[in-house]
């Protein structure tokens, strides 16, 4: 069952034009890398379905709805979350006012602070100080939390591994594998191509705003990756 | 000239200057708005107290009970209605929208009141004062002014920092798309704002009116003394615009024992010192 | 083989130079075929314009939005003033000497006020006025509150007789006006001009690649200053009657001026001229309703700032492709 389909997916950035007819396809329950060079756009898709960027109704549809081009707020509502490049969690906020703003828009769920928390108890520790004073790999666990509060049915994941220490992107993987595990849809986009598919059941490979490779996780032809990916 | 007595009347009118400048820096400190019409909007409550005391037979004090719900239905349409389309692109939409809008508001008012002074009577209470152990004499409505002044800056940091509200508006304010993408309505959100700054704004506006005369050109001075007051407290601290409204209030007292020109003129260079010498002001707390 | 290579002028700005030329000179002659009532609406036209420009200049082209250039009006009127009563100067000369007195004082007035950024700018440079306002009212030889007047002996200084006066009063607004036309299409052509396009753009950018943005801003702060001054002495030779409310009012010298460039087109040359053709037009047509038509002014331009930001020679330009000033470099093909 399709919770996340694309279509025909089409975006600009003013007159430029970024994602030109994408076509990706999520199952409910599913574990999606999408991967592909800076630039390529990635990061365009996932705004594009989180509503940050204007689209056409019919463009993206979630659980059989047309939600192309309705705005952020919105589409928390129905079950949708991001986890931001770069984190971007509110400096004047302290760890657990984070969190708690992640469950602003109120969706009922298993998801609450008691149970972020002991899914990063590292986070649990650092409740009360500003989030902007955690280090990379905490920052990252804890805009995930941030994400999770909302019980979301589908996680949008925007290059985790940016700029974080190796032990820091393997234990935050673990806990993805965790999440994953419950049930949640998980759409993952990475630059860090061995992690990603390690981590994914499907992948898709984006190269100047089209898709240029798609396919089950395991069964991958590196040299149809690199051709993928550089576009050589 | 009595000094205790002249700092003391200044602290107490920096309770009514912190009241006029609560609404400037909720604005800014949310929307980065910084909203030319303020003043204006001062007096446009101290009118429609007017009406309402006037047409209703009601005290004053009373009348807040008509004119803060009044003025928050007109900030919350206001904001959503217009400001929201200026917001997001340059500094020169908003900046521009709201002088045209101070303008209209001035204009309609005259067009409505005519320019004659007014006056907003409270009775007895006005000229009321209690007499310190020490021997000095303090008016009891300043002092009923300052202590709204404390109340509203207190409830206005419980709103902040102890409510899922007051978490929303830290985080737009950080980074409003991020916001958006934690499911915030950053129009519902801004227009929330901007009607809780006319609360305060409704509140100033009474009391202005008792204590002074006004008329339709009245906004564009008090515009300038709750800008002052901001800036001298610094960007971003609720309690640091207080600060700034008692350091404007006892520079302008201080200007009072000479003459009313320099009343306004010792506040104004207070202002250019605290710009010269600390430009970020005395409590500044937002990041920029 | 052609190449290619900038080009200034178009075609259609040619054209506007002659027919500028023409409008000129007919309006130079206006003592010989008008009446008085004729030259000073003129007068008002031409210094309103000259206000405009230079407030374009500052907000529309360096990015200073400022609501407090009737400080330099203020200033440049007081010194006319008093350099005429007291210092017995020839009122032509005191009004250039005013408009250097006025860029002077902008000196340190650009020092403090370029701590502040933004709309704060803007709220300080009213506050920056009324400081100068209210300081003047406390100086008895400056009139003191009431205000002083020309009195006659120095307005006979001008020319003998009443007719005289006017028609050199009248040049002078004329005069004037093209100047600071002038001044202002030079200095955007100019390496300047490019640097304020750069600025207002992206102040950190530009400052990267070099561009003393400090120094750019304040060069044409007091330029603008300098101007306003010239224009605010010479509007107060027509008024011959001074107060500190009249001279540093918000509301003649910025409200106005404002509206007159917001409603034509910020940014542009061309946006001033027709921003002060509505509004005299306004004037005129709603003269009997008083505060309704600055009601409908402010209406516009909240309209215009919301719906067409580029103003209605934004409008006519972007339609027709036209540009009567050549300010920018547009590319173009030489022959082969």
């Amino acid at each position: 069952m399709s919770l996340l389909r694309t279509r025909g997916l089409r975006a600009f950035y003013g007159d430029f034009q970024a994602l030109f007819d994408v076509d990706v396809d999520v199952a409910d329950g599913e574990t999606v890398a999408m991967i592909g060079a800076n630039g390529a756009g990635k990061t365009t898709f996932l705004r594009a379905v989180m509503g940050a960027l204007a689209a056409e109704p019919g463009m993206v549809v979630y659980d059989g709805h047309p939600i192309g081009g309705r705005s952020p707020h919105d589409i928390v509502r129905l079950g949708i979350a991001m986890v931001p490049e770069g984190r971007k969690l509110f400096p004047s906020l302290t760890v657990e006012e984070n969190l708690l703003i992640g469950a602003y828009c109120r969706r009922p769920g298993h998801w609450n602070l008691e149970r972020v928390f002991a899914l990063f108890p590292m986070l649990a520790e650092r409740r009360g100080i500003p989030a902007d004073s955690l280090s990379g790999g905490q920052q990252q666990m804890a805009a995930i939390g941030r994400a999770l509060m909302s019980n979301p049915r589908l996680l949008l994941c925007d290059e985790l591994s940016l700029g974080l220490a190796p032990v820091a992107i393997k234990d935050i993987y673990a806990c993805l594998a965790a999440i994953a595990a419950e049930g949640t849809t998980l759409v993952i986009v990475e630059q860090d191509i061995a992690r990603a598919l390690a981590a994914s059941d499907r992948f898709y490979c984006i190269q100047e705003g089209r898709v240029a490779l798609s396919g089950p996780a395991d069964q991958v032809n590196r040299q149809a990756i690199t051709t993928a990916y550089f576009g050589v | 000239m009595n000094w205790l007595s002249i700092l003391v009347q200044g602290v107490l009118l920096g309770g009514l200057y912190a009241l006029f400048a609560i609404g400037l820096s909720l604005s800014f400190g949310i929307m980065r708005l910084v909203n030319i019409a303020h003043g204006d909007l001062i007096v446009l409550s101290a009118f429609v107290a007017l009406v309402v005391v006037n047409g209703l037979g009601m005290p004053p004090f009373a009348s807040l009970a008509v004119v803060i719900p009044a003025m928050f239905a007109v900030g919350y349409a206001l904001q959503r209605g217009l400001l929201n389309y200026t917001l997001g692109g340059s500094l020169l939409p908003p900046l521009l929208v709201t002088f045209g809008v101070s303008v209209i508001i001035q204009n309609l008012l005259l067009e409505g009141f005519g320019a004659h002074v007014r006056r907003l009577q409270a009775g007895a209470i006005e000229t009321e004062s209690i007499v310190l152990p020490s021997g000095l004499a303090v008016g009891v409505f300043p002092l009923l002014v300052f202590a709204i002044a404390i109340v509203a800056i207190a409830s206005l940091q419980l709103l902040f920092f102890r409510t899922g509200l007051g978490r929303a508006f830290r985080a737009a304010s950080d980074d409003a798309t991020t916001a958006e993408l934690m499911g915030v309505d950053n129009r519902h959100l801004y227009a929330l704002a901007m009607a809780i700054a006319m609360v305060f704004t409704a509140l100033a506006g009474v009391l202005f009116a008792i204590r002074t005369t006004f008329d339709p050109a009245s906004g564009p001075i008090r515009l300038i003394f709750a800008f002052e007051a901001v800036i001298i407290g610094g960007l971003g601290s609720f309690w640091g615009t207080l600060v700034g409204g008692m350091v404007l209030g006892i520079a302008q007292a201080i200007g009072a024992a000479l003459s009313p020109t320099w009343q306004i003129l010792a506040g104004h260079i207070a202002f250019l010192i605290v710009l010269i010498v600390k430009p970020s002001g005395l409590f500044p707390r937002t990041r920029e | 083989m052609g190449g290619f290579e900038i080009e200034r002028s178009t075609q259609a700005s040619r054209a506007f130079a002659v027919f500028g030329v023409i409008l000129v000179a007919s309006l130079a002659a206006l003592p010989y075929w008008g009446g008085p009532g004729d030259m000073r609406l003129v007068a008002e036209m031409a210094y309103y314009l000259a206000l405009a420009q230079l407030w374009n200049l500052l907000a529309g082209y360096a990015g200073l939005v400022s609501v407090g250039q009737q400080a330099f009006v203020g200033l440049g009127a007081y010194a006319l003033f008093f350099a005429t009563a007291q210092l017995g100067i020839h009122p032509i000369v005191a009004v250039a000497l005013s408009g250097v007195f006025a860029g002077l004082v902008s000196i340190p007035v650009a020092f403090v006020v370029f701590r502040l950024r933004g709309a704060y700018f803007a709220v300080g440079t009213w506050v920056v006025a009324e400081i100068f306002a209210l300081s003047v009212s406390l100086v008895p030889v400056l009139g003191g509150g009431s205000g002083l007047s020309l009195t006659p002996a120095i307005v006979r200084q001008i020319a003998p007789d009443r007719a005289g006066r006017e028609t050199i009063v009248y040049w002078l607004s004329l005069g004037i006006c093209v100047v600071v036309f002038a001044v202002v299409y030079l200095m955007l052509r100019s390496r300047h001009g490019l640097a304020l396009t750069a600025i207002r753009d992206s102040e950190p950018a530009s400052a990267s690649l070099g561009v003393d943005t400090f120094r750019t801003k304040l060069i044409i702060y007091v330029v603008t200053a300098l101007c306003t001054g010239f224009v605010g002495a010479l509007i107060f030779i027509w008024k011959l009657r001074l107060s500190p409310e009249a001279g540093f009012s918000v509301n003649d010298w910025t409200v106005v001026v404002i509206f007159m460039v917001v409603i034509g087109g910020i940014g542009t040359l061309e946006g001033p001229i027709v921003g002060m053709l509505v509004y005299f037009v306004l004037r005129e047509l709603l003269a009997d309703y008083g505060t309704w038509y600055l009601i409908l002014l402010g209406t516009v331009a909240v309209v215009v700032m919301l719906r067409a930001q580029e103003g209605l020679w934004g409008l006519i330009a972007r339609r027709f492709d036209l540009e009567l000033f050549p300010v920018r470099r547009r590319l173009g093909r030489t022959e082969p």
